[in-house]
C-alpha cells in the first residue's frame, strides 16, 4: 500500500471510536472503504506483524554521536519500552521516528514503507502520535479545544464552510466533539473540560496531552516519559490509561520511562540504550537479567 | 442575579457550542444590535442629541467601527495565530488603493465590488509578506513585516499610476452607491459600515471557534506540538495572514471611501500600524470583543481628555491641553498594561465571573 492509499484509507474511517474499538469491518462500498476495512483487520491481525522497524539508525550532531547503529522493531498491538540511563539517546530515537530529526544513516520502515526524510506532520498523517517529556500543550486553549485539535487531520471542512458554520461545518464539529467527549470520559477529565490547560496541575496536563494524542486515533503512540514527576497515585492512573488505550483502541505504544517497575509491568518487550547504542533487547525478564543492563544502570565492582 | 445561568440546561453539543450559550448574553447582544441598527439612526433622524450632529458620526462612530474592523483583522494574526505584524498600515493602504483603482478604472462595477477587490489585493499582499513567517518568529518577523510598511509607503508615493497621476498625490474616492442608493449622509455610511463590521465580527468568531481557529491557536501556543498532531504550519500561518490582511484591506478601503473621502499616501503610515497594534494589545489578544474595546479606548480616551478641562471650567490653552492629553494618555496605557496585561477583554471576563456569583459572596 502506498502512502497516499494509506492516507485515503485513514480518512475514510468513520470518526467514532467504537468502530475502531470493535475492529469489525463494515460492508465495503467502493475501493476506499475496502482498503479501510483491510487496514482495520490488519490492525487486529497477528501480533507478530511489524508496524515499525528501525534499521541501523545513526544520528550525529557535529562531533556528538547521539545514536549509533540502533536497530529494533515495534510489532502491531504491543507496548514497547525504550529505557536507558540519562543521555542514552531515547528521546533522540523518538524524534527520529516522528520526523523531528533526520537520522544521519539508516532507514525507518513504517507500515512496510521505507522512508528517509519526513516532516512531523507527514508522520502524523501516517498515524504516529506523540506526547512530550515536558508537557507540550496549547496553554491558552481549554482542555476540550486541546483535544479537539488532535482531530485536526480528520476535519475536512474548508475555510468558507467554517466561516458560516451551518450545515456541514457544524455537523462535522459535533461529530468530532462526540469522539472527543468519549476520550474525555475515558481519561476521566470531564470536570476540566472548559478550563484553560495553563491553569491545570501537572498530572492533569499530562493526561490531557495523552488525550490529544489519542484523539488522533494513531496506529503508533510514542510516549516520552508519561509518568515523570508524578506521585504514585497519578502513576497508577496513567499506567491504567496506557494499558487501556493499548487494549481498547488497539494502539501500538512505544514508551520511554525511567520507572523500571512500571516498565517491567507494562511492556511486552524492552529495548535498552546506552550512550546511543543498543545494549539489550527482549522481554522484561530477559532484559532484567542481562549483565550489560545491570552494568549500565548500577555499574560493576572493580 | 443578573448573570445566573443555573437552570439553563444544555442537552446537545450544538447548544453547548452555540455562539452565546447563556441567555443573558444573547439578549444583551441582541439589544446592542437593535440600538446600533435602529436606535442610533432613528435618534439621528429625530434630532435627539448627541446623535443630531454630524460630528458624532464622522468623528467618532465611523472611525470607531472601521478601526475596530482593522483591529479585528490584526487580532486574527497577532492574537490568534501569534504572528506579530507591523505592516497593518500598509495592508490598509493596499486595500484603499486597490479599491480606488478598481472604482476609477472600472466605473461600471458596483462600489461594493471595488471594496471587495481592496480586500482581495490586501490578502494577496499579506500572504506574500507572510512568507517570511515560515522561517522567522517574534520580533524578527515584526521587522520583516515592517518592510511591507516602508515598501508600500514608497510605492503609493512614487508610482503615479496608483494615484491615477493626481498632481498632488492626493486622491478622491468616488461616491458610494449601494443597489442604486447613493450614501451621502454620514448616517447612511454608518449603516453600511456597521453592517459590514457586524458580518465580519460574526464570521471571524465562527472561524476562531472552528477547526481553523484551533489550528491558528495551536501554532501560536506551541508550533512544534502543532506540527506533530498534523497541522501544516505553512497552511495555518498563511491562512491567518490571508484572512487577517483581507479584513484589514476592507477596513482600509472603508477608511478611504466611507470615512475620509479623499486622502494622501501618508494617511496609512507606520503610525497607523502602531495604533492598530496598541488597540489589539490593550483590548486583549485573542478576543473579538477586545478588538472593539481596544479601539474604543485608543480612540475615545484622547477625545474625552481633550474636552475635560473645558468641561471642568479650567481655562487652558489648546497647546497645553494637547500636551497634557498625550501625557495622560501614555500614563493610562502603562497603568492599564500593568494592571491587566491581558487587556480589557480579560477585565470583562473577570467581571462576568464575578457577576455569576453576585450578590452572594460564594
Amino acid at each position: 500500500m502506498t502512502g497516499m492509499q494509506a492516507m485515503d484509507a485513514m480518512t475514510q474511517q468513520t470518526p467514532t471510536i467504537q468502530h475502531h474499538r470493535a475492529g469489525t469491518a463494515e460492508p465495503a462500498a467502493g475501493s476506499a472503504a475496502a482498503r479501510s476495512a483491510a487496514t482495520r483487520s490488519a490492525a487486529t491481525g497477528p501480533a507478530d506483524q511489524v508496524l515499525l522497524a528501525v534499521d541501523r539508525i545513526s544520528l550525529r550532531f557535529g562531533g556528538v554521536n547521539a545514536l549509533t547503529d540502533v536497530s529494533f522493531d515495534i510489532r502491531r498491538g504491543e507496548i514497547r519500552a525504550i529505557i536507558g540511563p540519562n543521555g542514552a539517546g531515547k528521546t533522540s530515537m523518538l524524534n527520529c521516528i516522528n520526523g523531528f530529526y533526520h537520522p544521519t544513516d539508516g532507514t525507518i520502515t513504517f507500515k512496510g514503507e521505507r522512508r528517509a526524510h519526513m516532516r512531523p506532520y507527514v508522520a502524523a498523517r501516517g498515524g504516529i502520535a506523540r506526547t512530550f517529556q515536558n508537557v507540550a500543550l496549547f496553554r491558552g486553549m481549554t482542555t476540550l479545544d486541546n483535544i479537539m485539535t488532535g482531530r485536526a487531520l480528520r476535519m475536512r471542512c474548508g475555510l468558507w464552510r467554517q466561516l458560516v458554520r451551518v450545515g456541514p461545518a457544524l455537523r462535522e464539529e459535533i461529530e468530532h466533539r462526540q469522539v472527543v467527549e468519549e476520550i474525555i470520559d475515558f481519561l476521566q477529565i470531564q470536570h476540566i473540560r472548559k478550563v484553560p490547560v495553563g491553569r491545570l496541575p501537572y498530572g492533569l496536563q499530562k493526561r490531557v496531552e495523552l488525550g490529544r494524542a489519542l484523539a488522533m486515533e494513531p496506529d503508533l503512540l510514542l510516549l516520552d516519559e508519561p509518568m515523570a514527576g508524578m506521585n504514585v497515585e497519578e502513576k497508577e492512573d496513567m499506567c491504567r490509561f496506557v494499558v487501556e488505550a493499548n487494549r481498547h483502541f488497539r494502539t501500538t505504544v512505544a514508551l520511554i520511562e525511567h520507572d523500571i517497575g512500571v516498565v517491567m509491568d507494562l511492556s511486552d518487550r524492552v529495548v535498552v540504550l546506552e550512550y546511543g547504542r543498543k545494549i539489550a533487547d527482549g522481554t522484561p525478564a530477559e532484559v532484567k537479567g542481562d549483565p550489560a543492563v545491570i552494568k549500565a544502570y548500577l555499574g560493576v565492582a572493580h | 442575579m443578573l448573570y445566573h445561568e443555573a437552570g439553563q440546561y444544555k442537552t446537545t453539543y450544538a447548544q453547548d457550542m452555540a455562539l452565546l450559550p447563556i441567555a443573558q448574553e444573547r439578549w444583551s447582544l441582541a439589544g446592542l444590535l437593535v440600538v446600533a441598527f435602529v436606535g442610533v439612526p432613528s435618534m439621528a433622524f429625530l434630532g435627539i442629541p448627541p446623535f443630531d450632529s454630524d460630528y458624532v458620526f464622522s468623528a467618532i462612530l465611523l472611525p470607531f467601527l472601521i478601526l475596530s474592523l482593522a483591529a479585528l483583522g490584526l487580532n486574527v494574526l497577532v492574537g490568534y495565530c501569534g504572528q506579530i505584524s507591523l505592516g497593518s498600515g500598509a495592508f490598509m493602504a493596499v486595500g484603499a488603493y486597490a479599491a480606488y483603482n478598481t472604482a476609477v478604472r472600472l466605473p461600471e462595477l458596483p462600489i461594493l465590488v471595488a471594496l471587495l477587490s481592496g480586500g482581495v489585493a490586501a490578502a494577496a499582499v499579506g500572504v506574500a509578506f507572510g512568507l517570511p513567517s515560515l522561517r522567522i518568529k517574534g520580533l524578527y518577523l515584526a521587522v520583516a513585516t515592517l518592510a511591507a510598511q516602508f515598501f508600500f509607503d514608497w510605492l503609493f508615493l512614487r508610482v503615479k499610476w496608483f494615484t491615477n497621476y493626481a498632481p498632488s498625490g492626493s486622491v478622491t474616492a468616488p461616491p458610494i452607491d449601494v443597489l442604486g442608493f447613493r450614501l451621502d449622509a454620514s448616517v447612511e455610511r454608518y449603516l453600511l459600515v456597521l453592517t459590514i463590521v457586524v458580518l465580519f465580527a460574526f464570521g471571524v468568531k465562527n472561524l476562531v471557534r472552528g477547526a481553523i481557529g484551533r489550528q491558528w491557536m495551536a501554532i501560536r501556543d506551541m508550533d512544534l506540538a502543532a506540527e506533530i498532531i498534523g497541522i501544516r504550519p505553512v497552511y495555518a500561518k498563511l491562512t491567518a495572514f490571508a484572512v487577517s490582511s483581507f479584513i484589514i484591506g476592507i477596513a482600509g478601503a472603508l477608511w478611504a471611501f466611507a470615512h475620509l473621502g479623499s486622502w494622501e499616501p501618508l494617511t496609512f503610515s507606520i503610525d497607523r500600524s502602531f495604533h492598530l497594534l496598541f488597540m489589539v494589545i490593550i483590548g486583549g489578544l485573542g478576543s473579538i470583543l477586545g478588538a472593539f474595546l481596544g479601539t474604543a479606548f485608543i480612540l475615545l480616551v484622547p477625545i474625552v481628555l481633550s474636552r475635560l478641562p473645558a468641561a471642568l471650567g479650567t481655562p487652558l490653552s489648546t497647546s497645553t491641553i494637547s500636551h497634557l492629553e498625550t501625557a495622560v494618555f501614555g500614563v493610562l496605557i502603562i497603568v492599564f498594561l500593568i494592571a491587566e496585561p491581558l487587556g480589557l477583554a480579560r477585565l470583562w471576563s473577570l467581571a462576568k465571573e464575578k457577576l455569576r456569583l453576585w450578590p452572594f459572596p460564594h
